[in-house]
């Protein structure tokens, strides 16, 4: 072969792996960028029961965590992340925690209010607090079962019908 | 004006009523009332005062829970307000029923397993757990 032929040659050749080498290593490739986010993520104390999954770039968040706002703030780290194309929040908020007494009170009231169906109670700190309907003849048996529950202060919201 | 001088009508009638063990504290902005009274008449008395004092009791500053004081071992009248009530296994609405007793009934009280559940027999013999609210200690 000539010698510039052979240069000619060799050159394109060489152009063409690099195209092929340069099309495939550009790439981002998913189990690096897993890496990066998970450790993105770890800043975040309330991460810990998070999972992360990426495919093609796309990162999938899934596990329990305490709250909305906590939530937010981790779907944040891993979004910030280079190479993340976008994230998909199938995170869970954990049921929140309920202290001894309330739960207690909780427990009590549902037979207390069994023959009241139209009446709701919530409980926050040992505070009973009513709301829906009643009728005004009914009001004092009700409040004669919930008294009986000695909580701290009943919030008697009540419509009378 | 404090919350035991607001509530004062309620608090002697209880007294006048025959209660010798009322308890009588302010916690948090809230007046606890406790004890017992002889009958059921004396303890509808005290509602019945709350209500003037504080209409439909929306205010929230009183806990009343006086109740009707009852003997182990002697008769209790069944106070629903018109339907048979149910005798469990156990002490919660959660236990299967094991008998019923009807409204007006009177029934045995055998003892109380706690403030809110009595063991009760009924004259036909079915014997088990009822809702304390539902009974009412009748005068020996």
């Amino acid at each position: 072969m000539k010698k510039m032929k052979k240069i000619r040659l060799i050159s394109m050749l060489a152009l063409a792996i690099m195209v092929a080498v340069g099309a495939t290593s550009c790439k981002p490739k998913d189990a690096d960028i897993q890496k990066a986010v998970q450790t993105a993520v770890a800043a975040n104390p309330d991460a810990t029961g998070v999972t992360v999954a990426v495919e093609k770039g796309v990162v999938t968040l899934t596990g329990e965590v305490k709250d909305e706002a906590a939530s937010m703030a981790i779907n944040g780290l891993a979004a910030a992340v280079k190479n993340v194309k976008s994230v998909v929040n199938n995170m869970t908020i954990a049921a929140p925690l309920v202290n001894p007494v309330d739960a207690q009170l909780i427990e009590a009231l549902k037979d207390a209010l069994k023959d009241n169906p139209t009446v709701v109670a919530a409980v926050k700190e040992g505070v009973i607090s009513l709301t829906g309907e009643i009728k005004k003849s009914d009001l004092p048996k009700l409040l004669q079962k919930v008294s009986a529950l000695k909580p701290v202060k009943i919030d008697n919201q009540l419509t009378i019908k | 004006m404090t919350l035991a001088e607001k509530y004062s009508t309620v608090i002697d009638a209880a007294k006048a009523g025959g209660s010798t063990d009322l308890q009588v504290f302010e916690q948090g902005g809230v007046l606890h009332i406790e004890g017992s009274v002889p009958s059921g008449d004396v303890k509808d008395q005290l509602w019945v005062l709350y209500d003037k004092v504080d209409p439909n009791y929306v205010t929230g500053d009183l806990v009343l829970n006086v109740n009707t004081s009852v003997v182990e071992g002697g008769k209790v009248k069944v106070v629903t307000e018109s339907s048979n009530l149910n005798i469990r296994k156990g002490p919660g609405t959660d236990q299967p029923i094991v008998g019923k007793a009807a409204h007006g009934e009177i029934i045995t009280l055998i003892s109380k397993a706690n403030d809110l559940w009595w063991l009760v027999r009924t004259n036909d013999g079915e014997e088990g757990y009822s809702y304390a609210q539902y009974l009412e200690p009748v005068a020996l």
